[in-house]
């Protein structure tokens, strides 16, 4: 019974293809695999638009937008409605072809990146033998729509505020890279089924093995989803699109639909990316323990995703942005040493896999990363004079 | 002679063309991102997947981006107003250069006898085949690029670096 | 399947498309754009030769070679780059018909 719901859309899907004629069953079984992320990640980020605000409305002490229908729940459909009617202003001395097409550069690629993405059992799109290389391609040509936005506009604040958002981007690539290159050490294999599969086995009768769970894994866990933040032009990372610094940054000359592409591109990459940290960390659509299996796998796999953007909301609310030299200097160097000393662990944790129980094993390799971080911490931090106090007499 | 190998063919030669030959920088650095992609289309034709992909990552996400910085950064791509249209008559040394290059290499592919074989089934190259390769074949190249690399990021950085201003 | 002769007319033009640019050109930089296509030239060639090869499933010398004359490449645009910036800030222009003189 619960393995005939976990595989629901995939017998769906078969049984449409089997529908249609011999001749149109590829094109068929490829549209129907496309069809549902062109579906369902836009409302998810109809759905993110509404419980940022006002989830970040709550975080500030003041009531979200709750003006469009009850609690504001058509908020997103006054949005779009919005960013549909209005004017499409395009400054007279832009380059109008490439200020054109930065919003499709930026869609592209971030939708292509969903194709490798397991979010059920048997449920990927393209099961590639090197999933986690093509996503990261793809991920780095997302970068040119910056480039092209902030050049097309013909304008000081949008140049600056692109170099600085692709400074940024480029900086936390590293990081990004290097921590998902544990699990692909672990793993001997850079096709995500293949990931997800090698988290399967249950350990102690009833915890699947998630590599969230292992020292490396946590801290891989951590710093990927820092460098992902930042990947993503995210607070504590969005001085490129900081309002209150460079005005919009590169997106200063984009108004209506183009915006609109912008801000849809910019929450899709988001969800990719995190979609990626679930595979890789959390066991993408696994369950935590082995008597929850019974739960769809899709629902598993959409509960952390829910729960991710959640937490990347919270951060939001939470920290104040960090100044460009603060930003850069945290990249390299603190998150590059910290991701190279992880890889180290992650070779550590393998050969030690004779050496006695898991939780000898577990002290020495989080001993072995615990260390580094208090040190590079210390060493990072800029040195802070004392205060003097002055008071009058 | 497939369908998509003409089409591929065809925009990464327009755009190679392009890249050369537009005025402004900035223009031909974006038509040699489309060369680039065009050239993993091919690569991905020929059943060479972990090659197109890393062209793709790092040739568009990395080698293009940095040209672009370095166009910014000289401020090559302010033109200067009212400039006519004019090739330069040294081009057309250099473009004859290069047309009988290609005419000896054409020449040369055409007349050997080598190409005609009809080319075998394609197997399935995994990455676990490649990195087998470079660890017990190529592991010299792979340490050896190791430094290479090294190598370029500091010397790169040291060279572009600011002088301190002596006081 | 297109025939093997076609890549390498197709890699043979794209050479001496870069090769043209690298020669006429002025701006260093079109020039270092002129020699990364002359590269990739190179790499469509090796692929293609792998490719139609005897069973490129066993023999990986093209493929392996790609991916290191890429390594290469980027290391090489890296430095390249590095060195008209470097003389951009010295002579203040990007031209190389100025950058003429042996001492600064």
């Amino acid at each position: 019974m619960s393995t005939t719901v976990d595989q629901l859309f995939v017998s769906l899907k078969h049984w449409l293809v089997g529908l249609v004629p011999e001749a149109w069953q590829t094109i068929a079984s490829i549209l129907l695999s496309i069809a549902p992320i062109l579906g369902v990640f836009p409302l998810l980020f109809a759905i993110t638009t509404w419980l940022e605000r006002k989830g970040l409305g709550r975080i500030q002490n003041r009531l979200g937008p709750n003006r469009v229908g009850p609690f504001g729940w058509f908020q997103p459909i006054a949005d779009g409605i919005k960013m549909l009617t209005k004017e499409d202003v395009v400054p007279r001395s832009a380059d109008h072809l490439v200020h054109f097409l930065a919003p499709v550069v930026l869609i592209v690629p971030v939708l292509l990146a969903y194709s490798v993405l397991p979010f059920g059992k048997n449920m990927v799109a393209i099961d590639l033998d090197e999933g986690v290389l093509f996503f990261f391609a793809v991920g780095a040509a997302t970068e040119l729509s910056v480039f092209m936005a902030g050049w097309g506009s013909r304008n000081k604040y949008s140049v600056l505020g692109a170099m600085r958002a692709i400074a940024q981007m480029i900086s936390y690539e590293l990081p990004l890279v290097i921590s998902s290159l544990t699990v692909v050490m672990l793993t001997g294999s850079l096709s995500l089924v293949t990931i997800v599969d090698r988290q399967a086995p249950v350990i102690f009768g009833f915890l699947h093995q998630w590599n969230v769970f292992t020292p490396w894994g946590l801290a891989g866990c951590v710093l990927f989803f820092i460098a992902a933040t930042a990947e993503s032009n995210r607070t504590p990372f969005d001085l490129p699109e900081g309002e209150s610094e460079i005005i919009a940054g590169y997106l200063i000359e984009y108004s209506g639909f183009k915006y609109a592409l912008f801000f849809m591109g910019e929450y899709l990459g988001l969800f990719a990316i995190s979609s990626l940290g679930i595979t890789l960390f959390l066991g993408g659509w696994l369950a935590p323990f082995a008597f929850l299996d019974w739960i769809p796998s899709y629902l598993w796999f959409f509960l952390k995703l829910f729960a991710l953007i959640c937490l990347f909301i919270w951060i939001r609310g939470t920290l104040p942005r960090l100044r460009i030299d603060q930003l850069m200097n945290f990249a390299w160097k603190f998150m590059l040493p910290m991701t190279l000393i992880n890889v180290a662990v992650a070779g550590l944790w393998y050969f030690s896999r004779e050496w006695g129980g898991i939780p000898i094993r577990w002290f020495m390799c989080a001993f072995c990363i615990a260390v580094p971080y208090v040190l590079l911490g210390r060493a990072v931090e800029p040195r802070v004079a004392r205060r003097i106090y002055r008071y009058s007499n | 002679m497939s369908f998509p190998f003409i089409i591929t063919a065809a925009l990464m030669l327009v755009s190679a063309v392009a890249a050369m030959s537009l005025r402004n920088l900035v223009h031909c650095a974006l038509c040699l991102i489309v060369t680039f992609a065009g050239l993993a289309a091919l690569f991905l034709q020929m059943n060479a997947r972990f090659v197109g992909f890393a062209q793709i990552l790092v040739y568009i996400g990395a080698v293009a981006i940095l040209i672009l910085f370095a166009i910014l950064l000289t401020r090559s791509s302010e033109m200067k107003t009212g400039q006519l249209r004019v090739v330069p008559s040294s081009w057309w040394v250099g473009i004859a250069v290069a047309l009988v290059t290609f005419g000896s290499l054409a020449l040369a592919v055409s007349s050997s006898t080598l190409l005609k074989h009809p080319p075998s089934e394609p197997g399935i190259v995994t990455v676990k085949q490649i990195g087998f390769q470079l660890m017990e074949n190529y592991v010299l190249p792979l340490e050896v690029i190791g430094l290479l690399l090294t190598a370029a990021m500091i010397g790169a950085a040291l060279i572009a670096m600011r002088e301190k201003q002596s006081p | 399947m297109t025939p093997l002769h076609y890549y390498l007319i197709v890699s043979a033009l794209l050479f001496a498309i870069g090769f043209a640019g690298a020669l006429t050109r002025r701006n260093a930089i079109l020039v270092l754009i002129g020699i990364e296509l002359m590269l990739n030239a190179g790499n469509l060639n090796f692929i293609a030769f792998w490719r139609y090869g005897s069973h490129p499933e066993h023999h990986f010398t093209g493929l392996m070679f790609v991916i290191f004359s890429i390594a290469i490449a980027a290391a090489e645009a890296a430095v390249g780059l590095a060195l008209i910036i470097s003389i951009y800030r010295h002579y203040k222009t990007t031209n190389l018909d100025q950058v003429n003189s042996m001492q600064g």
